[in-house]
């Protein structure tokens, strides 16, 4: 019974399929074990959580510049920046938008830093309905996360907050324009 | 000291275990305010599942958010905590044939857990506190959010401190011979895991409650998340221990079950309290300044070895049930599981329970823990959706079955309305299957967690989630069922606390039908080896090759998905 | 000689030598060190080190 003590003894090799279960069990958690590190020096998807110490004012005196090197277009009052291929792209979080809109080209490597001026936020991409795209980093006030991303599709991508970060949390949305 | 009297204890009725007097006042009072706080969260989580059903949308954001902060506080840390509480006076004494170590320490336990819960809800139900649970600086609360969650922590530290006091003085007085039971054991496991969680509360709040009354900088955001989250997880790693715990319990008192070899179970929650702590990473997969290395060692809990320690439990709990009915001449493939008694509101529990935390949380845990799997997950709707199959269809559950004998054996209440109890744990289960289905559907497609609508409504820029509506129908409707599950099992204890049958002097009434009760009782007065002859768990072998099958099937389709998202390093 | 290992199991397992899982199983004390040990160099100190020695951003 498992609500009595119980007497010396009671340590011995478990057998029949209990033993078997037991080893199917270990082989699978190898499996698993193996997975991560493979998938990180083989696979194209990874949170290497490089990141640097940073000001948020700094921080944005960098965006601000880079929107003004950038600038092609205004969408509902947000500048559209287009990023220089290859090179760095930045991208703030803050009470309630992510700004400035950027715009990168398919197939080609950016250096996507994402910091915040205030709260934590969620990094959330998103594919149009059907596409299956999302993915999610976090944003923190302090850390200049960058992100060394290749959009594999084109399109529109709205970014969304997934990271609660105050009363109007919910309308907190950006965008990110993939050309061909 | 250790010694229990007859002024100090009396005599189960029903189990002839001794049972200390004060154990028993404390067991009770925690059980009471922890079903208390289950109110709260249920009454908050009809408000939520309404919202989240978009044809409703019962909430504005203001309020969703509030709801939200006191479902999360009330579930998880208070209902769960006062629980937790309950277990380890019951094991740190009646198991033992003990008395109760330390009134101070006790008193204290119950005295400032209470002052803190009641703190965190005022604060947070008058508009002090709209931070949800997790709190992340520099969103700021009032302080007594802080100070009541550092007092409600305090508390419970004490209530461990007396436990393991317990443990000492049974050991030391020779109250029981050989090792602890393992009930006992698990129970320890729970409570080594809490010491670690609540150190690391202490180190993330004590700063942040100084900064809240002005003392302080405001902590750094990241170091502030690094130590929460060895509160926040770790909390409810102290729910899977005290689970497993108490599925080994009921699996005792419902069919009287043996486990088929101590040393496995034990070393199962030896790996428990090794490893298991470091899931707190799972919440920290994609965030800056903490390396891939760093992030895959500790969210894979060394060589998922706690996954392994789930996967044994995982088997040697049906595995027991199985061998116990065999013995009692239940044979077949599966005829033991056909002749278990699914109309003992403890036995449901505990296998629905079990069903719920193996194939849907276990196997989305490991799934969304895996780091690089974590970028299509984080903080999406996946997440609650794994959590509620852990820590509601999974421990809740098992607390709820647990009630079903606590209440006639410490309270000496019986139940009324014996029909209604016995389906409630089947009403439960179904509605938080079906809820966690829908979130997890809904948060494949991108569903964010903590948000009170997928419209964008009033954003600058539109976005568009409505391929989701359908899912969110499912989160509503099976929220609803859930949480009508969760009130029913709600008014039947407290009017069989208040107003039931007292059952002093004589058993409890079985759950059972007196055919399988007498099974179960003479099982229970014999003394039978279940790895015997011809007891082999063969029905069990093959629930659980299913269970891998599906764990393999999910993970790699998972794999899948991840392949087709943009490259990123 | 075939009786010797029947008796070491009964006279044994009371006060014959332990074996040191069973040892580490029934020490709470050993468990609750190793528990809160392993997890917070493991997962927090280690996270702490990484967080602090973050270097400064240039922002290119």
């Amino acid at each position: 019974m498992s609500i009595f003590a119980v007497p010396a003894g009671w340590l011995k090799a478990p057998h029949g399929a209990e033993r078997t279960w037991l080893a199917i069990a270990l082989l699978w958690c190898l499996v698993l074990s193996v997975m991560m590190p493979y998938w990180h020096l083989k696979g194209k998807q990874t949170s290497s959580g490089e990141a640097y110490d940073v000001e948020p004012g700094e921080f944005n005196a960098r965006v601000e510049k880079f929107v003004r090197d950038g600038k092609v277009d205004v969408r509902n009052g947000i500048p559209v920046v287009e990023a220089p291929p290859g090179g760095h792209a930045y991208l703030i979080g803050r009470s309630w938008t992510w700004y400035p809109i950027l715009k990168l080209k398919k197939g080609v490597e950016y250096k996507l830093h994402v910091s915040s001026l205030d709260f934590q936020h969620g990094f959330s991409l998103q594919g149009k309905a059907g596409q299956g795209l999302n993915m999610n980093f976090s944003v923190l006030p302090g850390y200049d996360h960058v992100l060394t991303i290749t959009p594999t599709s084109a399109g529109e991508f709205n970014i969304i907050c997934n990271e609660f970060c105050g009363m109007g949390h919910e309308k907190m949305t950006g965008l990110i324009v993939v050309e061909e | 000291m250790g010694i229990l009297t007859s002024d100090n204890s009396r005599v189960c009725d029903t189990t002839g275990l001794k049972v200390c007097l004060q154990s028993e006042m404390l067991i009770k009072l925690n059980a009471v305010v922890a079903v208390v706080c289950l109110l709260i969260g249920v009454l908050a989580a009809f408000g939520l599942a309404l919202t989240r059903w978009e044809t409703i949308g019962l909430l504005d954001p203001l309020m969703y958010y509030r709801f939200t902060t006191v479902h999360g506080l009330n579930m998880l840390i208070f209902w769960i905590l006062f629980m937790e509480m309950a277990i380890l006076y019951f094991a740190g004494t009646v198991l033992l044939n003990n008395r109760n170590a330390s009134s101070l320490l006790s008193w204290g336990q119950f005295g400032l857990m209470l002052i803190g819960m009641g703190m965190v809800n005022y604060s947070v139900f008058t508009g002090r506190a709209d931070v949800m649970m997790t709190s992340y600086v520099p969103l700021r609360a009032e302080h007594e959010f802080y100070l009541g969650t550092i007092l409600f922590a305090v508390g419970a530290l004490l209530g461990t401190t007396n436990f393991f006091a317990n443990l000492y003085v049974a050991k030391r007085d020779k109250t029981y011979k050989g090792s602890i039971p393992l009930v006992v054991f698990g129970a320890l496991a729970a409570a080594i895991i809490a010491v670690f969680t609540i150190l690391h509360g202490a180190v993330a709040l004590v700063p942040t409650w100084l900064w809240s009354i002005g003392m302080m900088e405001a902590p750094d955001a990241g170091w502030y998340r690094l130590l929460w989250w060895g509160l926040g997880h770790p909390s409810q790693q102290i729910n899977v221990c005290a689970m497993v715990a108490v599925w080994y319990l009921l699996g005792t008192l419902t069919v009287g079950a043996k486990p088929l070899n101590q040393a496995v179970c034990r070393t199962a929650f030896l790996l428990y309290i090794l490893f298991i702590n470091r899931a707190s990473e799972h919440h920290l997969l994609v965030d800056p300044g903490l390396s891939a290395e760093h992030k895959m060692w500790n969210t894979s809990y060394a060589l998922y070895l706690a996954v392994l320690a789930s996967m044994i439990h995982g088997f040697t709990v049906p595995a027991s049930l199985e061998v116990a009915q065999r013995k009692k001449g239940h044979g077949g493939l599966f005829g033991w599981l056909a002749k278990a008694p699914w109309g003992d509101p403890g036995f449901a529990a505990l296998f629905v329970s079990l069903v719920i935390f193996g194939f849907g949380g276990g196997i989305t845990g490991v799934t969304l823990g895996t780091h690089q799997i974590n970028i299509v997950a984080h903080n999406t709707l996946r997440i609650p959706g794994h959590f509620h199959m852990t820590v509601a269809g999974g421990t809740s559950l098992a607390f709820m079955g647990l009630a079903y004998y606590v209440v006639p054996l410490i309270f000496r209440k019986e139940y009324s309305f014996r029909g209604l109890a016995r389906i409630q744990p089947y009403i439960f289960g179904l509605g938080i299957s079906i809820m966690a289905i829908g979130m997890t559907l809904a948060g494949s497609l991108g569903v964010p967690r903590r948000h009170p609508d997928i419209d964008f409504t009033d954003a600058a820029i539109k976005a568009d989630l409505s391929a989701a509506s359908p899912f969110m129908a499912l989160v509503g409707i099976g929220g609803f069922i859930a949480a009508t599950g969760a009130l029913i099992f709600i008014l039947l204890t407290v009017h069989a606390v208040f107003l039931g049958a007292s059952n002093k002097g004589r058993a409890m009434t079985s759950w059972q039908k007196p055919e399988q009760d007498k099974l179960t009782r003479d099982l229970m007065s014999t003394n039978w080896n279940p790895e015997g002859a011809g007891l082999k768990p063969s029905g069990t072998s093959v629930l659980t090759l299913l269970l891998l099958a599906a764990f393999a099937i999910y993970y790699f389709a998972n794999w899948k998905a991840l392949a087709d998202v943009w490259h990123v390093s | 000689m075939a009786d010797q290992p029947h008796v070491a199991v009964t006279e044994g397992a009371d006060d014959g030598p332990v074996h040191w899982l069973q040892k580490l199983l029934d020490n709470p004390w050993l468990l609750l060190f190793l528990g809160v040990v392993v997890p917070t160099l493991s997962y927090t100190v280690w996270g702490w080190v990484e967080l602090v020695l973050m270097k400064k951003a240039e922002l290119p």
